[in-house]
């Protein structure tokens, strides 16, 4: 019945056995927290793109109200979890990697929860793919993954679409809101699937699970009737549910940093967005609230929870029951790839898929960094076969040329290597000092490079106009000129000669002149 | 939340140490250490029970010296592996002081004068133990004869002689002689491969006698270290094989120009020890699987060319050193191949 596989696995081509540490908070199904008091909900947009507001500080606001949407149209919509009202909009600490505070509105509840929602959609199967992304996009559906990515974005302009990847192999040691989510809400997670294949132009899809989720997996077999949508149990295996390598262990295509999977015609998407764009196409309700996992030794009762985007994560530790005087890191995402926060007074968010309060004893204060002895373990532990110990002596010693020549753009700062090195180094932290360095560099050399050509662009005007005036001076000289006798026709042949030099000369010019507008240009496309 | 200090991703961590991974190579040459003082007598274990505290005396001097945390230092176990290692290659009937310079040479020339753990490119035990063979030919050269060849070794009191530089009551000569694979040498084109065989009383069961059991407890700890990951196949198995195959083909059938069966190099001078704990030093070793393999052979070929055609007996310690030489280049030219990109 089901399009389970035999199909070949790719086996991952590193990684590291990490042991899960799941169960504490998928012992209760998924529920809503109550109201809070507040909500924070942050406008962030993609990078370069501005938040531009639809309404003020003051205003009644419906649930699934539009707040503000993209300076562009690669902006994402953003709601209003719950009706109430405005209390102040103005810049708020987020969990972010920078520590940059974002444009948030504040919003205060009135517990009525009346809702506006889109016109839903009768029988998505009729409607054309341009008319779902513009759903899609109405909605301010991301994905749900981590990286927030606007997901009409990743949509529009992928053309030759061929294969629909759901990544439900969560391979963080401490998230299970997919797994969780899934459990709650599988049949509309399979309709959210069907939409995008639709959408997508897809002619299949591949779910891909790690083999310690049995009961998601029994769940999904018995589920799925799809033939499109096969199922596709991959081992265990820290990161295995990164994009690019989940599509390597489905299909054995590997894609490089710098190719986008659309390019190679994969769509990858979390669970999490297949519910909301079926929420947003059947119910017409748009992307206000997602599953996050609340866990860690510090909590009494670590849970997962369906979360409205702004709610206080502090609400959250409060309701799963925080013990601060034990709690020693607050962590956004897994212990492997998560960021560290300073502050519980921040809002939840598209990408928070966790929200991480440990202990000391859960997770020790990382050992003092001892010299590499080159021992090698990082080797096998990387899923990018790159070498990481080559990787942090160039890093170290910023060797910038020899760090990309050994690919250091490919690294996903995953971690792995620097979780099984006996030396304690801190090899991500290294690594990501290293492509800073080298964005940097990369541009100055861009803006002496751009400034070059303005200027070497100015000269050939300058002298062009200065050929064309001589030409023009020499033409009419020779006009004004009265003809005399003999050496006449020496001059006027080297008045021809002249003429006939600034000629040469100017189409020299304009040829070079066209040349560095076509290294402009090539430029252009290479820097897209 | 209980302190300030933010820490980046990862989080957590596998928490083995490097001390854990010193400690076990340490524990691995128990086996081999054991055959060495059963047939050799006490003399290893005195030189082991003199340099290591030595090596980490010295250790905690070039830390002090450079300014770094000593106690850091200490920790990592990698001064104790080196005097461990210097011991056991060294013979054992050497006076303190050259033991003592021998380890100097190591920890302090080899090792910190390059950066200390991690920066150094040649080998720090193989370094010590060949600057004292170009130094002090005569000492290095003065093996005893194994127990069970017809000389006696000598006592307790006679290798604290030894060790304290004191000629022993019954002279050098009662318990030096040479070793297997300096005999074999000697005699060589004299006689058959087999009739040297048969009349040798340092032939043993199925190699040198004695070494043929250091060899044996030396390819013990390898291969427990092989079990626990400590160190991977890859420069063992290579180094093996390419000395393996150097040994078949120059054997000869076993004739007067045989260059000795391939038992007998596997199993005779420091074969197994350099095989496992040596090569496989991660600091001076090629870094990728592809370039371990390469390095491993290389280091193989010349043990054999060494042991054949040098002037030197045994050329374990020069084959390292060669081998560490090579490492750069092999690095370069066995670069594996990064995901998603053509080799």
């Amino acid at each position: 019945m089901t399009a389970e596989s035999s199909r070949k696995i790719w086996p991952l081509p590193g990684g590291v056995y990490v042991e899960a540490n799941k169960a504490p908070s998928l012992r209760a199904p998924v529920t809503s927290p109550p109201l809070p008091h507040q909500l924070v909900i942050a406008l962030t947009q993609p990078a370069s793109i501005s938040p531009i507001l639809c309404a003020a500080e003051g205003d009644y606001v419906l649930k699934g109200q539009v707040l503000a949407h993209g300076s562009s149209d690669a902006g994402i919509n953003i709601h209003a979890s719950t009706s109430g009202t405005i209390i102040r909009i103005t810049p708020h600490a987020v969990p972010n990697t920078s520590g940059e505070h974002e444009l948030c509105v504040i919003l205060q509840p009135d517990r009525e929860e009346r809702w506006t929602r889109m016109a839903p959609v009768e029988n998505f199967t009729e409607c054309s793919s341009e008319l779902l992304y513009a759903r899609i996009k109405d909605a301010g559906i991301r994905g749900l993954g981590g990286a927030a990515f606007p997901t009409h974005a990743k949509l529009v302009g992928a053309t030759n679409i061929h294969t629909l990847v759901l990544n439900i192999s969560e391979c963080e040691p401490f998230i299970s809101c997919d797994e969780a989510l899934v459990h709650k809400y599988l049949n509309e997670v399979i309709t959210g699937t069907q939409i995008l294949l639709h959408a997508s132009g897809a002619t299949r899809c591949l779910i891909g699970i790690e083999d310690s989720k049995p009961a998601a997996i029994r769940a999904l077999r018995a589920a799925l009737s799809d033939p499109r949508i096969e199922l596709v149990v991959v081992p265990a295996l820290y990161p295995s549910g990164a994009e690019r390598q989940l599509i390597y262990s489905l299909t054995g295509v590997e894609i490089t940093a710098d190719t986008l999977p659309v390019e190679k015609g994969f769509l990858c998407h979390n669970p999490g967005t297949a519910l909301a764009v079926m929420r947003a196409v059947i119910h017409g309700e748009p992307m206000i609230s997602r599953v996050t996992t609340v866990t860690g030794a510090a909590l009494a009762a670590p849970a997962n929870y369906e979360v409205l985007f702004g709610t206080p994560i502090n609400e959250l530790l409060q309701l799963c029951g925080v013990d601060n005087e034990n709690l020693s890191r607050l962590i956004i995402g897994g212990s492997l790839m998560g960021t560290q926060i300073t502050s519980a007074e921040v809002p939840v968010l598209a990408s928070t898929n966790c929200i991480l309060a440990t202990t000391h004893e859960e997770l020790p204060a990382p050992l003092p960094e001892q010299p590499c002895i080159r021992c090698g373990f990082c080797v096998p532990a990387c899923p990018v076969l790159l070498q990481p110990q080559v990787l942090y002596w160039d890093s170290r010693q910023l060797a910038l040329t020899d760090a990309t020549s050994h690919h250091l753009a490919d690294c996903i700062e995953c971690g792995a290597c620097a979780y099984v090195c006996p030396s304690h180094i801190p090899l991500v932290q290294y690594f990501r000092a290293a492509k800073a360095e080298i964005r940097i560099e990369a541009e100055q050399v861009h803006i002496a490079d751009s400034s070059r050509q303005r200027f070497e662009f100015h000269q050939a005007r300058v002298h062009a106009e200065k050929v064309q005036q001589e030409l023009r001076r020499a033409e009419r000289a020779a006009l004004m000129k009265p003809a005399p006798e003999q050496p006449l026709e020496v001059n006027s042949a080297q008045a021809t000669i002249a003429a006939a030099l600034a000629r040469v000369k100017a189409k020299k010019l304009e040829q070079a002149l066209s040349a560095s507008n076509n290294t402009k240009t090539d430029e252009g496309e290479t820097k897209r | 939340m209980s302190n300030g200090t933010l820490t980046s991703s990862p989080h957590d961590h596998q928490r083995v140490k490097i001390s854990h991974l010193m400690q076990q190579v340490l524990l691995a040459c128990v086996p081999g250490l054991t055959a060495l003082v059963f047939f050799f007598g006490w003399g290893t274990l005195i030189n082991l029970v003199w340099l290591v505290p030595s090596a980490l005396a010295l250790e905690s001097a070039a830390v002090w010296l450079r300014k770094r945390a000593v106690r850091i230092h200490l920790q990592d176990y990698s001064a104790v592996v080196t005097a461990v290692l210097l011991a056991l290659a060294l013979p054992p009937t050497l006076p303190w002081w050259l033991s003592l310079l021998g380890i100097t040479i190591a920890i302090v020339i080899a090792k910190h004068l390059f950066g200390g753990l991690g920066n150094n490119p040649f080998n720090p035990a193989m370094t010590g133990y060949a600057v004292l063979l170009l130094l002090f030919p005569d000492y290095m050269t003065r093996w005893l004869e194994p127990a069970g060849s017809g000389q006696t070794l000598p006592g307790l009191m006679d290798s604290l002689n030894f060790f304290l530089g004191r000629e022993p009551d019954a002279g050098f000569d009662a318990f030096t002689g040479a070793t297997m694979l300096d005999s074999f040498r000697e005699q060589h084109g004299a006689n058959l491969f087999t009739e040297f065989w048969n009349t040798s009383p340092l032939s043993g069961q199925w190699s040198a006698r004695g070494w043929e059991w250091v060899n044996a407890g030396f390819l013990m700890g390898g291969i427990f270290l092989l079990y626990k990951r400590i160190i991977s196949w890859h420069i063992p198995v290579s180094l093996l094989a390419a000395l393996t195959l150097f040994a078949l083909v120059f054997h000869d059938s076993g004739s007067s120009q045989s260059l000795g069966s391939p038992l007998l190099h596997l199993f005779a001078g420091g074969t197994m020890l350099g095989a496992f704990f040596i090569a496989t030093d991660p600091v001076t070793a090629a870094t990728s699987r592809r370039g371990q393999l390469v390095y491993g052979a290389f280091i193989g070929a010349i043990i054999f060319a060494m042991r054949s055609w040098s002037s030197y007996p045994d050329g374990v310690a020069f084959a390292v050193l060669c081998g560490n030489a090579a490492v750069p280049l092999i690095d370069a030219f066995t670069r594996p191949r990064t995901f998603g990109r053509a080799p």
